[in-house]
């Protein structure tokens, strides 16, 4: 929710237009749930946001276990947000072991707030603690508020008849109710939501608003001390406009359904589960009515597959994976490259090679997505750097599909795909309309059509089945440039070979020239990144530059063709720093195009950039 | 055949390309066979798309003056359904093998058969992986020798009408390259609405010759294949044998018809809606039985693409499509 005019700083120490806070639990506890529903709460009481939620691959680990702890992280401020934040401010450690996996991550000085009923021996052993902690003074350089939730949380709900578990159950609510009475919110938006959510089960609905007031209650008339005490945190600013939150799985859906309005034609989608992309999927699922098929395929090939038999017939297909069913789309992805069918492929990468991390979030799949295919193979490839940009970014990708006749790759990742932001819900009358003009005529007496002529812009023409007079046969065998039938001949295949390269350099003419994100051409340092490193890279700058650094941020969507100025511009500074979450993709392909000296800072953790660690690296190319 | 469709002729679906399959394969007949066929089925070739993945059978669409995809290996299922789905109003081919579509591309076959998609999948079985030289394929018999097996193969092979009447299909039928009855099949096939599997034995002069001779050939056809047809007795040998049920045994026998009584004989009636039937049909092992041919299975029920298109009506009635409320949809706030 960037406002044009006013300056960025992000959690400097002593700030207090900030807060960070961290909701660590059970992967069974509700913590992802207890998190968006505070960053709902938080977005309406007009804050600006980032959110980070990190939970592991297992669907319910075993209790209280230091692998199966789950966490979502916001921050929230009166100013503008980019990241989720380096370190928590206050930390809500439902258990032990949600305490020990976080705590080292909480500053000195910095507030726990623990269920005291959760940390039992049992808990407390899993955990690897040996003596209880809240209770030991281990915890002493942070402010601990100790609370047994469990038992007020089962007294808040007791008129409701539930048995022990179902009523613990409840314990998140009771959580987020001190939360949000700590933070000064509203409580009746999530009453709302819970009412709405369980309009079937009106008894479990008024068990979480009871456990929920209990919770806001305890905060109101316990003396909880100083340090505890309701802090608010103003409104930031903000254009004007009307704003809702988004995920980045959400911005995609709802851009591939406007992106295929804009193309005037239907969306077919094909997708087969996989994490962290099947929310995709899902809210496709329930768009029919804006001409969306969904199928869930057999497996990922079938998924890209029919998404391609779909575009044939007509209609925009789509299909959408992680890195492994990437893998697997591969080869289907050179045949939509080589019939020249529009199609879009989008990546939620993760951590990889192989399942990797399934739910940890990674940018290892730039390679793949640019070179991964065999043969000559050449493809768009669009990344997302947040949430409210995936929705521009779909657009954008159906629109070099659609025009160029061609599969586009877009590349989001785990982190983009569950952070939630608040988004200046844009105008879609906004967007200009980039309407397909299927090919009709056919050809002449004596005339044969030829499915590879093309456009100005080395584009095929789209011919539905159906069409009378234009019958012909495409495949993924090599075919004539004159005619479209089968051809081997040397000459057809190295023509061909250099249209489908040209075409795809030709998409540079077509797409914005690359801008600076901040500061100018031609200063001292350039930090180029790409995908989701968006937010740290940006603060780590914003911050060199206040204090006085020639840095500049450079963060490219058009990953390729890349934008056609991009080589002189990187050229005008005398060092270029390439953060990225992989070993150095980004870095290896600017050293091929350009030969510039692009300098690596790699983190393959399955967490974000923290902004400390991108300043580091900052304050390293400066002075060195 | 309805008023409003032109009249072809088997020209009209005779593409201008030279035919690349190796002289006497048995493609050919089956080529000409589908060609001749399509005038009589009430369709155009505008609106109709013969989509195929890899292999010898692979390159029929550039045969058929048509929409034609040749796909990938062993996905042309997955092509097809989005095809379709598409646009539902093709009326749309499978091409395939017996490599392509039960090896590679088994998975998609399952998948498609159960669905029902609307669809007629002409598999060509072979018993060999043709166009990468000889290798022996899913169906061919315990030790074929190929030059990936120069021991002879040792794995069991997988009968393809079984695996798709396993799979829910709900159209089985069986025939032969060159057998005159092909285009009665294809017409039965063509005019079952769901995926039609038909299994055609093809015979490859190259690296299977002769593989289905000996009950293909037509010198001893009366004796050696059976011609099913819905409610008709189950009779060969010119009506001296037939195929009764053995009710011990849960399985089926052949008996001797003397004077033409097959009621007395206990000869079974054909129930093409009978999956059991259709099952021991397919699974006689041949010798001891002769082989069975035609429409073996034959129950419809509602296709994917109709049930897809249902719902997709059905989920819209009563909603907006204003994409501007999409977007803006969820709990929101105003910045002034």
């Amino acid at each position: 929710m960037a406002s044009s005019a006013e300056k960025i700083e992000e959690n400097e120490p002593g700030d207090v237009s900030a807060v960070v806070v961290r909701f660590a639990g059970d992967s069974g506890d509700g913590m992802q749930l207890t998190g968006g529903q505070f960053t709902l709460s938080t977005a309406l009481a007009g804050n600006d946001l980032a959110t980070f939620p990190d939970f592991p691959a297992e669907i319910r680990a075993p209790q209280g276990t230091l692998f199966g702890v789950s966490a979502f992280q916001i921050n929230f401020g009166s100013r503008t947000i980019r990241t989720a934040g380096d370190a928590p401010d206050v930390l809500v450690a439902m258990n032990p072991a949600a305490l020990k996996t976080n705590v080292e991550d909480l500053p000195e000085g910095g507030m726990i707030i623990a269920d005291s009923g959760a940390f039992t021996d049992r808990n407390l052993s899993k955990a690897g603690y040996e003596a209880n902690p809240l209770e030991d003074g281990s915890l002493k350089k942070w402010q601990l508020l100790a609370i047994d939730m469990s038992e007020m949380t089962l007294e808040a709900v007791k008129p409701f008849g539930l048995g022990n578990k179902e009523a613990l159950r409840s314990k998140n609510m009771w959580t987020l109710g001190l939360a949000l009475w700590m933070f000064d919110r509203k409580r009746q938006p999530i009453i709302d939501w819970l009412t709405a959510k369980f309009a079937k089960k009106p008894e479990i609905a008024e068990a979480n608003i009871a456990a929920l007031n209990a919770g806001h209650a305890y905060g109101e008339t316990a003396e909880l001390g100083y340090a505890f005490q309701p802090r608010h945190v103003d409104r930031a600013p903000a254009d004007p406009g009307l704003y809702r939150t988004v995920t980045g799985a959400e911005a995609i859906s709802l851009g591939l359904v406007a992106g295929s309005k804009l193309a005037n034609v239907p969306l077919f989608f094909g997708g087969y589960p996989i994490t962290p992309a099947s929310a995709i999927l899902h809210h496709l699922s329930r768009l029919k009515q804006f001409g969306v098929t969904t199928f869930q395929a057999e497996d990922e090939i079938a998924a890209i597959g029919a998404a391609i038999g779909a575009s044939y017939a007509g209609s925009l297909g789509v299909t959408s994976s992680s890195g492994p069913g990437i893998a697997l789309k591969g080869e289907a992805m050179g045949l939509a490259l080589v019939t020249e069918l529009p199609l879009v492929i989008v990546n939620s990468q993760r951590g990889g090679p192989s399942t990797g991390l399934p739910t940890k979030t990674e940018q290892s799949d730039l390679y793949q997505a640019i070179y991964g295919r065999n043969g000559d193979a050449p493809m768009p490839v669009i990344a997302v750097r947040s949430p409210s940009d995936a929705f521009h970014c779909a657009i954008e990708a159906c629109r070099i599909a659609t025009q160029f006749m061609t599969p586009v790759m877009l590349l989001t990742d785990g982190y983009i795909a569950n952070a939630a932001e608040p988004w200046l819900v844009p105008e879609v009358d906004s967007f200009k309309p980039f309407p397909v003009t299927f090919h009709e005529d056919a050809p002449g007496e004596g005339e044969k059509f030829n499915p590879y002529s093309r456009d100005g812009k080395l584009a095929r023409p789209w011919v539905k089945p159906g069409t009378p007079g234009l019958m012909h046969r495409i495949g993924g065998i090599e075919k004539s440039s004159s005619t479209g039938n089968i051809d081997y001949s040397p000459s057809n295949h190295q023509e061909m070979t250099d249209i489908r390269v040209n075409k795809i350099l030709g998409v540079a003419d077509h797409i914005p020239a690359q801008d600076v994100a901040l500061g100018e051409p031609g200063e001292r340092l350039a930090v180029v990144g790409w995908g989701s490193t968006y937010g740290p890279i940006h603060q780590s700058v914003s911050r060199a530059r206040d204090a006085g650094k020639s840095v500049a941020q450079i963060h490219i969507r058009h990953v390729w063709p890349l934008p056609k100025n991009l080589g002189e511009l990187l050229k005008s500074y005398d060092r270029i720093l390439v953060p990225e979450m992989n070993t150095g993709q980004l870095k290896t392909v600017l050293r091929d195009q350009y030969l510039v000296d692009a300098r690596p800072l790699n983190k393959v953790s399955g967490q974000p950039f923290r902004i400390a660690e991108i300043e580091a690296a900052i304050e390293e190319q400066l002075d060195g | 055949m309805n008023d409003m469709t032109p009249v072809t002729a088997l020209k009209d679906w005779e593409s201008d390309q030279e035919v690349r399959w190796c002289p006497g394969c048995g493609d050919y007949a089956i080529l000409k066979a589908v060609q001749r066929t399509m005038p009589d089925l009430g369709v155009t070739p505008e609106n109709t798309v013969f989509i195929s993945g890899i292999g010898c059978s692979s390159r029929f669409p550039y045969y058929m003056e048509t929409y034609g995809f040749h796909t990938i290996h062993g996905r042309a299922p997955a092509v097809a359904t989005g095809v379709k789905l598409a646009n539902p109003d093709l009326s749309v081919w499978l091409v395939t093998g017996d490599g392509d579509g039960l090896s590679i591309g088994g998975n998609h076959m399952l998948h498609l058969l159960r669905r029902n998609l609307d669809t007629q999948v002409l598999l060509f079985n072979n018993e060999i992986y043709g166009l990468t030289k000889g290798q022996y394929s899913p169906t061919s018999r315990p030790g074929t020798t190929s030059p990936s097996t120069p021991y002879g193969s040792v794995d069991s092979p997988v009968s393809p009408c079984a695996f798709a009447l396993g799979c829910g299909a709900r159209f089985v039928a069986r025939a032969i390259d060159v057998n005159k009855n092909l285009g009665g099949t294809l017409k039965e096939a063509h005019a079952h609405r769901g995926t039609s599997f038909v299994e055609i034995f093809q015979n490859c002069i190259v690296y299977n010759e002769d593989v289905f001779e000996e009950f293909a050939a037509k010198k001893t056809a009366a004796d050696t294949q059976i011609w099913v047809e819905h409610g008709e007795p189950l009779l060969f040998a010119k009506g001296a044998k037939g195929l009764a049920l053995d009710v011990d045994a849960l399985s089926l026998k052949v008996v001797d018809v003397a004077d033409g009584d097959w009621e007395a004989a206990g000869v079974a009636v054909h129930d093409q809606a009978n999956r059991s039937l259709a099952m021991m049909l397919v699974q006689m092992p041949f010798g001891e039985f002769p082989m069975a041919l035609g429409t073996i299975f034959h129950n419809p029920a509602e296709t994917f693409d109709a049930a897809v298109t249902k719902q997709n009506e059905a989920a819209s009635v009563g909603k907006s499509d204003d994409l501007q409320a999409l977007i803006a949809q969820g709990q929101t706030w105003t910045v002034e």
